[in-house]
């Protein structure tokens, strides 16, 4: 399994790119209206296979960190939402999807591979960019982190 | 007892086995040395012969092939999908069968890569011979975009 983490120190984290997307099903969804919320934004497609082995596990920490605040929001970047539905429903995803696009990739650096996970902190700032499919044991350290600071 | 417990460990051994078979069927590692290209091989024949291009065919998602792309290739759709592979078999159908033919995506690393397989396997089947692969080990953004060969953007 391979994976590229790039971190910075805290004075270097950058905001996310704030976004308003549809939501596969449910209404539009704003990220910055998650602040407050430690945010695991991960990109990703149905037909992407270390993406596919990934979502189990995050449906697995959005169960265990839900009520410490931890949102996770799944951008989907497959070319429509058709396939997108029954995938969510098959992986029983327990959190919202929205789907993505090409402004949105750029505006996060460029999303030219998959999966792509950053880790947003409770200020909305980026604390995190992990490339590739990344062990589940470290999101969860991460995310156990950012979720003890307020 | 004994000869269910036997049984038992055969059938999931043969499944297990034919779990595998099928993951690396569509997987580019079944993709042979020869088939493949670099990067910098295939960077260096397009500049080499600009005027006999090869046709490029990115096989991943639109959404990747839309912040960037090589120049003049176009865009098919996941092959590993079968409306990908119907957009490929439409596109390719009236060509020569001797076409040189660059497939490329990059969505993931290679051993990942769930498309360049299945879309040379479909144009193997159609009886081209002359199909390349690119090979990209991570991603397109780290072993193309990155790397500063050539790229352009949009539909």
């Amino acid at each position: 399994m391979r994976s590229g983490t790039q971190a910075s120190g805290p004075k270097q984290h950058p905001l996310a790119p704030d976004f308003t997307l549809a939501q596969v099903n449910g209404p539009s969804l704003t990220l910055s209206s998650y602040r407050g919320h430690v945010v695991l934004l991960d990109f990703w497609a149905t037909w992407c296979v270390p993406c596919r082995e990934e979502i189990p596990h995050f449906v697995e920490l959005q169960d265990k960190f839900r009520a410490q605040g931890l949102q996770i929001i799944g951008v989907s970047m497959d070319d429509s939402a058709d396939p997108v539905r029954p995938f969510s429903q098959q992986f029983h995803m327990n959190y919202p999807i929205v789907m993505g696009n090409a402004k949105i990739g750029e505006q996060y650096g460029g999303v030219l591979g998959l999966p792509i996970a950053f880790l947003l902190d409770r200020d909305g700032r980026i604390t995190k960019k992990h490339i590739g499919a990344t062990p589940a044991e470290v999101f969860d350290k991460e995310i156990a982190t950012l979720l003890l600071k307020q | 007892m004994k000869i269910r417990l036997l049984l038992t460990k055969s059938v999931l051994a043969v499944a297990a086995a034919f779990l595998m078979v099928v993951q690396v069927a569509g997987q580019a590692t079944a993709i042979p040395a020869s088939r493949q290209v670099t990067p910098e091989d295939l960077v260096k024949l397009l500049q080499s012969s600009p005027e006999q291009k090869p046709l490029m065919i990115q096989v991943g998602s639109h959404v990747l092939y839309t912040q960037a792309h090589i120049p003049g290739s176009e865009y098919i759709g996941p092959a590993s999908t079968e409306a990908g592979l119907q957009q490929l078999r439409k596109r390719v159908a009236m060509l020569r069968r001797t076409q040189l033919i660059v497939l490329y995506c990059g969505c993931c690393p290679w051993s990942h890569c769930p498309n360049v397989e299945p879309a040379d396997n479909a144009l193997h089947k159609m009886g081209f011979r002359n199909v390349k692969i690119l090979y990209i080990a991570e991603n397109f953004g780290n072993d193309w975009v990155n790397k500063g060969y050539p790229t352009a953007k949009g539909d």
